[in-house]
């Protein structure tokens, strides 16, 4: 029977040390292969505009932070970034990009790393791009901790904890998709939303709800803007060699 | 005696670590704590008070029950290996240990891996197996089951089986319902939008229709056992108790069932659900043993650890002759 009873235990221990060793959180390396830039400044365009919301924009919820008595703010009054409608409808937070019309073109992977910093308990930026293979850091700028979840649908998903403030969690997406929703489990109010693409023809929109596309070659393009809960549209435009396209979006609300 | 009420106390810390793990799933905090067996880099038992914050409270606090509920199984399984002469009653203890091992495994695994729903209703259905090893364990270190009770009622057998058998397919779907977000899948209560059947079908109406279906099947086997206790039995108190609670029990579990639609899925009120789910298995669990008891041989002595010591040796005019090498119930 202790013979039993040992290998019983001897099996538990191996099996716990097997799942203990299954965390790695890594980024997905990136096939970097330096590429030169395929585009001719002298013949490159660009596509303009502006996006706004048609109506009378939602009031923005006020959000309740005291599950973290360390995210409340003494008269702190921070409300929900879903829908952020600045002057003359101005839609705020928007990535705008190209969906189509690039064909086979391979663009260079920038080496600048982009930056998604944990501020004040929320995720900062909100809404921003990256390409294939370029270098995100996400960093704890709060005195508290964060748990860094990514939840992908064709990239690989991670969470990461972040305990202390000045951590920084680096890593590479792997192909393209949009949107990668990052969240916080700890604080469920925390979301932030990158765009991954396979060429640098991306923005977001601003406080003035205004976007460019700079640097495309001549051509027609799909450009499709995409709203975290307002959906997304698309438009066609043509640019001619160093011509500025201007396509302009209107949202209302789904609800 | 001792020990009968330190295996009731397990069974009670396992129902408070499924409520625990109730509310850890309702308040979406699984993935609140993103690393296993450590938190945030922190050996468990050593994670600082003050950053229990948010999601973390509740899935930290069901990791730290967890442990303990953990260690008193192992004290438990311990303690029947010295005490118990009986070896079935002492493999409990050691399926018990296991069990609660595995559930542990499974628990780090499911956050390891995004909660992917086969081990997170895997983890939700092994806590029921855990909660039912120490109800038996419970039950059958106490003076009542040591005693003997007479009825062998094949019937009663037979129904109180099926209801728990049923109980704990109904407890698969809903877990399944919940894993799989489909806990408002039909919004409305008592009917599906609107109607006896929904209108239009997916798999997480699908889902949360068939675990609606389940719980009128349920209500039939309960209904069916108690009534057959009540007819048949109604004098014998071991088997009228539970099930009178377990007629309570069901009713109070419909309703927190309809109260968990109707308010959202409510967090409190959801894990409430959940656990007295867990309690309605455990009360069909203990009226079917106890309708099995006399099929137990009684004042046994056992080799092994236990050796040498007797339970409570009455004669039992229906029991076989005494096997001279020591009968193995």
């Amino acid at each position: 029977m202790r013979r039993r009873l040992y290998l019983a235990l001897a099996l538990s221990v191996g099996a716990l040390a097997a799942a203990c060793g299954g965390g790695s959180q890594d980024a997905a390396p990136a096939d970097t292969a330096p590429i030169a830039n395929p585009v001719d400044p002298a013949t490159a365009g660009a596509v303009t505009g502006r996006v706004t919301f048609a109506g009378t924009p939602p009031q923005a919820a006020a959000l309740r932070m005291d599950s973290d008595p360390n995210c409340v703010r003494p008269g702190g009054n921070a409300t929900d970034e879903s829908v952020v409608v600045g002057e003359g409808g101005a839609l705020q937070n928007v990535f705008v990009y190209v969906k189509d019309g690039l064909g086979n073109l391979r663009f260079p992977v920038p080496s600048n790393a982009l930056v998604l910093d944990q501020k004040g308990c929320r995720y900062v930026p909100h809404v921003m791009g990256a390409q294939v293979g370029q270098t995100v850091e996400v960093l704890n700028s709060d005195p508290m901790l964060h748990n860094v979840h990514a939840v992908p649908a064709a990239n690989q998903e991670f969470n990461t904890g972040q305990p202390l403030p000045g951590m920084k969690h680096t890593h590479r997406f792997s192909t393209r998709e949009v949107m990668v929703p990052f969240k916080c489990d700890v604080h469920p109010w925390m979301r932030a939303y990158i765009g991954v693409l396979d060429h640098p023809y991306f923005a977001v929109t601003g406080p003035g709800g205004t976007f460019e596309l700079k640097g495309l070659p001549p051509g027609t393009y799909t450009i499709e803007a995409w709203h975290e809960t307002l959906g997304t549209q698309t438009q066609s435009v043509t640019i001619t060699p160093q011509e500025t396209g201007n396509v302009a979006f209107s949202f209302t609300s789904t609800t | 005696m001792l020990l009968h009420r330190f295996a009731a106390l397990v069974a009670a810390a396992t129902a408070v670590l499924i409520f625990a793990g109730g509310l850890v799933t309702s308040t979406g905090s699984g993935l609140s704590v993103p690393d296993w067996p450590t938190t945030y880099g922190w050996f468990m038992l050593t994670f600082p008070l003050d950053k229990m914050v948010g999601g973390i409270v509740y899935e930290h606090s069901h990791r730290l029950i967890a442990s303990l509920v953990g260690f008193l199984i192992l004290m438990l399984a311990a303690w029947l290996w010295r005490a118990e002469p009986r070896a079935w009653v002492r493999r409990l203890g050691y399926v018990a240990l296991g069990a609660v091992v595995t559930q542990g495994i499974l628990g780090g695994i499911t956050v390891l891996w995004f909660l992917p729903d086969a081990v997170s209703i895997a983890h939700a259905g092994l806590a029921q197996l855990v909660l039912c090893l120490t109800v038996t364990m419970a039950l059958v270190t106490s003076a009542g089951w040591t005693r003997g009770y007479s009825t062998d009622d094949r019937t009663l057998q037979g129904i109180a089986t099926a209801t728990t058998a049923g109980i704990y397919v109904q407890i698969l779907l809903g877990a399944t319902m919940r894993h799989t977000d489909a806990g408002l899948a039909i919004p409305d209560f008592p009917l599906a939008f609107g109607g006896l059947v929904p209108p239009v079908w997916s798999a997480p109406i699908a889902v949360h229709y068939a675990h609606r279906v389940g719980a009128l099947v349920v209500s039939g086997l309960v209904l069916a056992t108690a009534a057959h206790v009540l007819y048949h039995h109604r004098r014998r108190a071991e088997l009228r108790r539970p099930s009178l609670l377990l007629l309570a029990l069901l009713v109070l579990q419909i309703a927190l069932g309809g109260l968990t639609v109707l308010s959202g899925k409510q967090y409190v009120i959801n894990s409430l659900h959940v656990v007295t789910g867990a309690l309605v298995l455990a009360t069909s669990l203990v009226l079917t043993l106890r309708a099995y008891r006399p099929r137990f041989a009684r004042g046994i002595r056992d080799q092994g650890p236990g050796i040498g010591r007797t339970v409570s040796p009455i004669p039992d005019p229906r029991s076989p002759i005494p096997d001279p090498r020591g009968a193995q119930a």
